[in-house]
């Protein structure tokens, strides 16, 4: 196990007053959010910081890490000495057990035992028997599996109190068997897959939150699918009927209406993501223009401009 | 590794009560009480036990609380950059196809 030098995390010195930690910790979450950041590694880095946060910003944490830390240097191989953290009592206020889970093997080598002693002695979570934590992941799906349903292996670090009564981490694969139907941001339970509890408590709750992986041709909106459906000028302008490739694996025939025009949508009922009611497909079409590539079509095109009247620019106000 | 083959249960729309919600995010309840009290949560039902909250209910009060948390935003600002935040993904999405 490697030392880690929070307070370089951080960037700041290591007589950094509470206000310094707490400012430098802000720019630096502000600067690696998930939701914003242009960061490649912004999720990783972001939890480097909880981490060193999480102990920084906490005084009895702080304290017994400097202690420890004394003649150490960050990445150097650190094993903490037996019962180095007598006389400390950690207490978990910040961060829940779950994102806890998600620090390094340092912080829970560390800091690991303080849920368990904290509620096995009846202090800081007041009662012997408490339910664990629910977990948290996200399972990013392809929009087919939604159609079909999916197997998705999770990996997860999950708290587990050993024969010494020290939390350890380990990591727990799970086949997850997703039924057909789910949509984007929808949450999944696992029953009981969550942290363990405390006492006689029952265990918390996996919670899964689904999402789409981005995709060429579909785009999701709850139960909705909407994809571009290209089309000849001549089958906008006749009308026409057409196959269609759909999400399901299957294909569709789909009546094009006289005069259709690029932009214009139209709803295939019930042929969505399915559910009770099942979403809508949406077909949005888009004109695709033939290249004048040859002399034929050359003298097609020509023939147009001839015989057919027509100024699409004729509401801008002004001809060319 | 030994791989375990769990079943799920895909959660409908308003389906968490005020405890669940605020069990699956690590707050208390009274933190989840007086959010729906500013507003930052929409709910029906007039006590706290006939409320049911949505996934995104879900996701939204864990956005909430790490700004809170990670900022000191007072929760009427987390809730604003929560509906942002919101807004940049669906645009997002829109985007990508």
């Amino acid at each position: 196990m490697d030392f880690k030098d929070y307070y370089s995390t951080l960037g700041v010195a290591r007589d950094a007053t509470e206000a310094e930690v707490k400012k430098a910790f802000r720019k630096l979450a502000r600067k690696y959010h998930p939701d914003v950041s242009k960061e490649k590694d912004a999720q990783a880095r972001m939890q480097e910081v909880n981490e060193a946060y999480a102990v920084l910003s906490d005084p009895e944490k702080r304290a017994a890490y400097d202690q420890l830390g004394q003649g150490h240097r960050p990445g150097q191989s650190f094993r903490p000495p037996p019962n180095w953290d007598a006389g400390f009592e950690f207490s978990d206020r910040e961060f829940s057990q779950t994102e806890s889970a998600d620090f390094s093997e340092f912080f829970s080598e560390l800091f690991g035992r303080m849920g368990v002693r904290g509620g096995a002695a009846g202090q800081s979570r007041g009662a012997f028997r408490s339910r664990g934590d629910d977990h948290h992941a996200k399972v990013v799906l392809d929009l087919e599996d939604a159609f079909r349903g999916a197997t998705r292996q999770v990996t997860l670090r999950v708290p587990r109190v050993d024969a010494e009564g020290r939390v350890v981490l380990e990591n727990r694969t799970l086949n997850v068997q997703i039924p057909k139907g789910v949509r984007e941001g929808q949450m999944i339970r696992l029953a009981g897959q969550g942290a363990p509890g405390f006492g006689e408590g029952k265990p918390g709750d996996l919670l899964l939150e689904v999402h789409f992986a981005p995709h060429a041709r579909f785009h999701v909106h709850g139960r909705d699918v909407t994809m571009k459906l290209p089309v000849t000028p001549w089958e906008a302008g006749l009308g026409a009927v057409i196959p269609v490739d759909v999400p399901d694996g299957g294909q569709l025939k789909v009546r094009i209406p006289e005069g259709a025009q690029s932009g214009q949508q139209l709803r295939v009922r019930g042929k969505g993501i399915p559910g009770d009611p099942p979403g809508d497909l949406r077909l949005e079409i888009q004109v695709v223009v033939p290249p004048a590539s040859n002399p034929k079509a050359r003298a097609l095109y020509e023939a147009m401009a001839r015989e057919i009247e027509f100024d699409p620019r004729a509401e801008l106000g002004r001809t060319t | 590794m030994t791989v375990d083959t769990v079943p799920a249960e895909p959660l409908e729309d308003a389906c968490f009560t005020v405890e669940q919600l605020a069990g699956a995010c690590a707050v208390n309840v009274e933190w989840v009480v007086r959010r729906v009290e500013d507003g930052v949560f929409a709910v029906t039902g007039s006590t706290a036990i006939e409320w049911r909250f949505t996934s995104r209910d879900l996701h939204r009060a864990r956005v909430v609380r790490a700004l809170e948390r990670d900022f000191d935003a007072v929760p009427e600002l987390a809730a604003l950059v929560a509906d942002l935040l919101e807004e940049v993904r669906v645009l997002r999405a829109r985007v990508h196809t």
